[in-house]
Parts: C-alpha cells; structure tokens; sequence
C-alpha cells in the first residue's frame, strides 16, 4: 500500500552527523553532492576520500569517516568553502572530524619533521594534530 | 602623522625580518608612527574552525586586550597568518556568551570589550593610503619587474575576511604597479602553498610549490613576492627539484627596494641570517 514518503532527516538518526554538524556549525545536509569542493580542492590527489565523499559519509552518520586520511591532508585553505554553491563550509567539517578524531583517541599518523621548519608551521601544526 | 598599534607575530622577529623592516620603513616614509603592541604572544598562526574550541582563541584576544590597553581600536598586521587569526578571532568572541566566557577566563587581564579592527597592510596601503600617494613615494621604481603576486589562503579565504575578491584579487598586482612593477597575476596566485603540511608532508608541499612556481614563471613572472611567512617559506625552502628557481620575496622587501632604503641596508635585509641560522631569500 503506497504510503507518505517521509524525507527528512530525522529518520536518518545519525548522532554522529549531529555531533559534527554541532562542532563544525555547518549543515552537513545541505550538500548536494555536486563535487565542485573536490574539483578544485588542492589536496584531492592525496586524501583516500574526496571532500564531497568525506561530507557524504558525515550525511549518513557513518563514523568510519573518522578513520580516513582525507581530514588529515586537508590543510584548512577554504578554497572548497568560498566555490561551494550551497555554502557548506567543506574544511571546517574536515576540523570537526580532525577534533573528533582527536577527542575519540584517533590519533592521525605520527608527524615527523624530516627537514627543519620555521616556528609559524610548527604552531600550525601542532594547533591542528594535536588535542 | 598618523599613529598605528602594530601587531608583528613570530615569523617578523626571525624568518621575515626583511618583510618588516623593509615594511616599516616604508610606513614611515608614508606618514605613520608605527608601535609595536607591549607584551605580545603567538596569535597561533591557524584559525581553530571548532565552534567548542574557546581556549584557542585565548592567544590571539590576549593580543587585542593589549591593543584595546593602548587606547587603539585597531591594529596592524604584515603576516598574512596573523591577521587570519586575529581578524577571525576578533569576531568569533563578540558573540556574548563566549565573550564573557573567554573574559572569565582571561580573569588576570583586562576584559575585551570587543571592537577592535584588525587590518593588513595591503588594507591599509589601498583604502587609506592610496595607489597615488603610494607611487608618489617612490625613490627607485621596479624598472617593470615583472613580479608574480600570490596570495595563498588567508587574505582571501573566507570570504567574510577576504582582503580582496577571493576569486579576483587585484590589490597586491596595484601595489605592484604603484612601485613600478608589472604585475603576474598567476593562475595558481590564490592556491594554497600547503600551509603547515610543511612539517610532516614535504611531499605534498613541494608538489603544490613546484605547481604554483611553474605558473608564476609561464605567466612570465621573474619574483614572486606574498605577505605570508609560511607561503615566503614554503615556496623558497619546499621548492622541488627541477621547479624554477625564480626568487620568493616578502612584499616588504619590494617596498624596501622601492622606497629608496639605501643598497648597502637592502643588501643586509636580504642576506641577514635569522635566528634559525636559515639564510633568507635574497633576490632583488
């Protein structure tokens, strides 16, 4: 028997959608998956996920999200953020996993500087790796 | 003679000195009192995007508290880092609530009241000096250099912060021109240089360098020059073998030349070794 279909996202139930939604302040669910974050993001050829698929796994309430690469290569640039069509700002989902990922003790790779380094990158980096 | 609250950051006491003092002496030439804010600490060079993440706004208030003790409502930044977080920050903790939680816990400082304008030097060479003025300041022009003129991230992203048009930028190819220079205004002048990726990523960084210097050179760019440390760094120390070897400069260090600081104080802003014993870019 043909019912009312229902599309709103409380039936996805995702706390873990709600959690980052709450610590990014971006709506993941405004996303309509159009790619142009990945298009142009610089990084893309690096992370083991796109950007739109980072956010599409954070619209499910899949937190196997926390376990990717991707928001670790993301360097915060916000190119993806100010070319998104609905104003979703892709890099601040990115930290809000990175936080998660963090507070959750998903700890990304370990960083080993390999050549020397002026203090402006290391305090970005530390303020973004670390807790 | 105008007064202005100076915020300088790390990178202008060690790596980048030649961008200050080529920058400050610039202002001077141009009718500001420049003065350095007392006591100030990191800003924390990256912009926490967490809504929850009030500590990390404790360092760059901490500076706007002292700017505020001043009696300036506003200040001035070279870094292109710096003023990302500061300008960022500033905002962030109007709101109330976090306002009057991160007073709280400021607890021994005065409280921020909020108000404080942070301002680049591309800002404030464009909206309140003037191209003309600035041009009429020169002592020794460009000659037509053609100077590749990147931006990286913070100045134009996100928008709200955005110095210029984030897809469009012109301020720094007028800046340019003003001291007699050809602007390059490169494909890749507003893609990230990596940023902090620096320290774990050489890899990726110097992919992202060698495309961003390849664009500059087939746009016929003979320096590049940026206001951030990190991308001045990047650019010149990530630099991928084979990648053209083009000089990276800090906009000071145009302004230095072109504002007639003599050949021998050009040359020791240039070769003048910081205190990470890392020779700086010299060039021009």
């Amino acid at each position: 028997m043909a019912s009312e279909l229902d599309l709103s996202r409380d039936r996805l139930d995702a706390p873990f959608a709600r959690r980052v939604e709450e610590l990014s302040g971006e709506n993941p669910y405004a996303c309509y998956q159009c790619g142009k974050c990945s298009a142009g993001c610089p990084f893309a050829d690096y992370m083991d996920a796109l950007p739109n698929q980072v956010l599409r796994l954070v619209q499910l309430g899949d937190a196997s999200a926390l376990e990717l690469s991707a928001p670790w290569v993301c360097a915060s640039c916000l190119a993806c953020g100010v070319r998104c069509p609905k104003g979703v700002d892709i890099a601040t989902t990115m930290e809000a996993l990175r936080i998660l990922a963090l507070r959750r003790g998903i700890s990304p790779a370990p960083v080993t500087p390999d050549r020397p380094c002026p203090q402006i990158a290391l305090v970005g980096a530390y303020r973004k790796l670390t807790p | 003679m105008k007064t202005i609250a100076y915020f300088p950051g790390c990178a202008m006491k060690d790596q980048a000195r030649p961008d200050e003092a080529g920058t400050l002496h610039a202002l001077a030439l141009l009718g500001y009192e420049v003065t350095e804010i007392p006591r100030w600490n990191c800003c924390g060079t990256v912009y926490s995007l967490a809504q929850d993440d009030l500590m990390r706004h404790v360092g760059p208030v901490r500076n706007l508290v002292r700017v505020q003790g001043m009696g300036e409502g506003r200040v001035l930044t070279l870094c292109a880092m710096c003023y990302g977080t500061l300008a960022r920050s500033a905002r962030f903790v109007a709101e109330p609530e976090r306002l009057a939680r991160i007073n709280a816990f400021l607890d021994t400082e005065d409280d921020f009241r909020g108000g404080i304008e942070v301002v680049h030097l591309l800002t404030l060479l464009r909206d309140e000096v003037g191209y003309e003025k600035l041009a009429a300041q020169v002592k020794r022009t460009l000659d037509g250099l053609k100077v590749g003129t990147y931006y990286g991230c913070v100045l134009l992203r996100p928008r709200l912060f955005a110095v210029d048009d984030p897809d469009r930028p012109e301020v720094m190819e007028r800046v340019v021109e003003a001291l007699g220079g050809t602007p390059v205004a490169f494909p890749e002048r507003t893609e990230c240089c990596g940023a902090y990726l620096t320290v774990g990523r050489t890899d990726i960084v110097g992919d992202r360098v060698g495309r961003i210097l390849r664009s500059a050179r087939g746009g016929g760019a003979e320096v590049v020059v940026t206001t951030c440390p990190l991308c001045q760094f990047n650019l010149d120390e990530r630099r991928p073998a084979g990648a053209p070897t083009l000089p990276v400069l800090y906009l000071g260090q145009l302004l230095a030349w072109a504002m007639g600081l003599d050949e021998p104080a050009v040359a020791a802003l240039v070769s003048k070794e910081p205190a990470t014993g890392r020779p700086v870019s010299t060039g021009v």
